[in-house]
């Protein structure tokens, strides 16, 4: 029992990471299944952090109602960005987030009441263990139920072929944005959350590393389930305190694990189980992302 | 009336793919659409499921004017398709393509999928396993992807008819079918039409088009070079020189 609690001790602030990672990677995830690829969820992360943040320091709006206003303003932000940029498919679409990724960096870099370069300093440290499990408990139950409603198949469909999508009665550019304003949200929350967990946050938190970071989550621990975001995030937030005893070789490492399972499994960990029937996936096709 | 186009054009750069074409199409009947290669079929076909917008001229559907809608509110109206070289939403099973089908005709229950036991599709379920039956299709946890061709093909149709359409769409089915499959197409055609449904039919296999049309179109470089009953379009010279080459050299 004391090595539990001694457990739990150590490794508190790794913990909170691998909820808030498998929040973020449920973010994107969102999109991807709808087929979607879009790096602009760091960017709605840092919304979200740094809106709850001075939310809370500033106006001493509560915890809670700041993380709700953070993930308001992170949708009302997507919602027109959504617009314009879903005109762009695959490749151009990740660029053009990575782009509106870039401009949140440097507006927060620039904006008087942002601490610029510095960031934000004591943040008050509020976020329990309990408040990520249960939002990751209540984000995963929600898109687990989606995913078999009306709206997830429209996804999937959306994700397997965008024309006879549209020819089935689904209204395509609504849904593509419903999945992105979604994820945008859930970023910030996620965002909020983290501020007040790490004491500090600055811009250089919220770049293209921490979006790609974010899709590999995402993409390694696999898209078909929800399963599998959070999984995939808790793996490789992990892996780096498992492997410490390989001390400056963990990084490499840590690569070579990623490698591995891209090459092996490309439909992601939560795969594994079903490996035959991802090899016809691939024989077929469908195993493409995007 | 149930489809009308009224002197609708479409152009790609120079080329008039679809060129002044008139069209009225009345409930209840196969109506054929056939020309040879690139004569614009799909393009006219894509101008009424609304994949493509029209340059001019006018589309009427069930006396509405549709000319500017999106194929999604063109499903809602009641008109479906199936693709030349079939679409099929392959990583997902045989019903879920189905389901999916019936995207216009479901209220979204995503909402109330929030409560464990929240909606129950079960009644999408049964009309789909029924259309799957109906196809003769027996496998509805298989994915899209694994069917062979001319399965592929009868689930593209199944997944057209869960849409409850009033006008259906079949851009070149019999493609890749062997001889007992179109005739089984062919009757399946006729009982739709019988049950109410009035269906296009754009068609190389002239045997199927003869065989199952009440009116044929004929289209040649974007026009429509002649019009009339099965028997009208196989005796007209116009059709011959098309498909043929002009027999005397003005």
């Amino acid at each position: 029992m004391d090595a539990i609690v001694d457990f739990f001790r150590v490794y508190q602030t790794t913990i909170g990471v691998i909820g808030i990672n498998a929040l973020l990677a449920l973010s994107v995830w969102v999109t991807l299944y709808a087929g979607q690829l879009t790096l602009g969820n760091a960017a709605f992360m840092a919304v979200g952090a740094y809106g709850a943040a001075l939310l809370g320091m500033r106006v001493g709006v509560p915890f809670p109602v700041g993380l709700a206003l953070g993930a308001l303003l992170s949708a009302a932000l997507a919602l027109p960005l959504g617009l314009a940029v879903f005109r762009l498919r695959g490749v151009y679409l990740a660029i053009a987030t990575i782009g509106f990724g870039e401009v949140v960096r440097v507006v927060l870099l620039t904006l008087p009441f942002t601490g610029k370069a510095l960031g934000l300093n004591g943040i008050p440290p509020v976020t329990e263990l309990w408040h990520i499990y249960l939002s990751l408990a209540a984000v995963a139950y929600v898109l687990w139920r989606v995913q078999g409603s009306t709206v997830g198949r429209a996804w999937a469909a959306i994700r397997e072929d965008e024309i006879a999508a549209a020819s089935q009665g689904i209204a395509v550019r609504r849904y593509k944005l419903a999945a992105f304003v979604a994820g945008a949200a859930l970023a910030a929350w996620a965002g909020g959350l983290s501020a007040h967990l790490n004491f500090s946050i600055e811009p250089g938190d919220f770049g293209f590393t921490r979006a790609v970071q974010i899709l590999v989550f995402a993409v390694v621990g696999g898209t078909p389930s929800v399963a599998g975001p959070i999984f995939g995030a808790t793996l490789l937030t992990a892996l780096p305190e498992v492997l410490r005893p390989l001390k400056e070789y963990r990084d490499i490492f840590a690569g070579l694990i990623l490698m591995g399972v891209i090459i092996y499994l490309p439909r992601g960990l939560v795969t594994l189980a079903e490996l035959r029937k991802t090899r016809r996936l691939q024989e077929i096709g469908a195993a493409d992302v995007a | 009336m149930l489809l009308e186009c009224d002197g609708i054009s479409k152009r790609f750069g120079g080329v008039h793919a679809v060129a002044d074409v008139d069209l009225s199409i009345e409930p209840g009947q196969v109506f054929g659409l056939i020309g040879p290669n690139g004569a614009g079929k799909t393009t006219l076909v894509n101008l009424i499921s609304g994949h493509l917008r029209v340059d001019s001229g006018a589309i009427r559907f069930a006396a509405a004017d549709v000319t500017r809608l999106a194929p999604h509110a063109l499903t809602a109206r009641g008109i479906a398709r199936t693709f030349q070289g079939v679409r099929l939403f392959k990583g997902l099973t045989v019903l879920e393509n189905v389901l999916v089908g019936r995207h216009a005709r479901m209220r979204s229950d995503v909402v109330r999928r929030l409560w464990p036991r929240g909606a129950s599709d079960r009644s999408d379920r049964e009309k789909a396993g029924q259309l799957l039956e109906r196809l003769g299709l027996s496998r509805p946890d298989a994915l899209a992807g694994g069917l062979a061709y001319g399965d592929q093909r009868r689930l593209e149709i199944a997944r057209a008819l869960a849409s409850e359409p009033r006008l259906l769409i079949l851009d070149e089915p019999a493609a890749g079918m062997n001889a007992a499959e179109s005739a089984r197409l062919r009757e399946l055609m006729r009982t739709l039409v019988a049950e109410g449904l009035t269906i296009v039919l754009i068609e190389h296999d002239v045997r199927l088009v003869m065989g199952t049309c009440d009116r044929v179109a004929v289209l040649n470089f974007g026009r429509k070079i002649a019009e009339g009953t099965p028997s009208e379009i196989q005796s007209s010279p116009v059709v011959r020189e098309a498909y043929l080459g002009s027999e005397d050299v003005a």
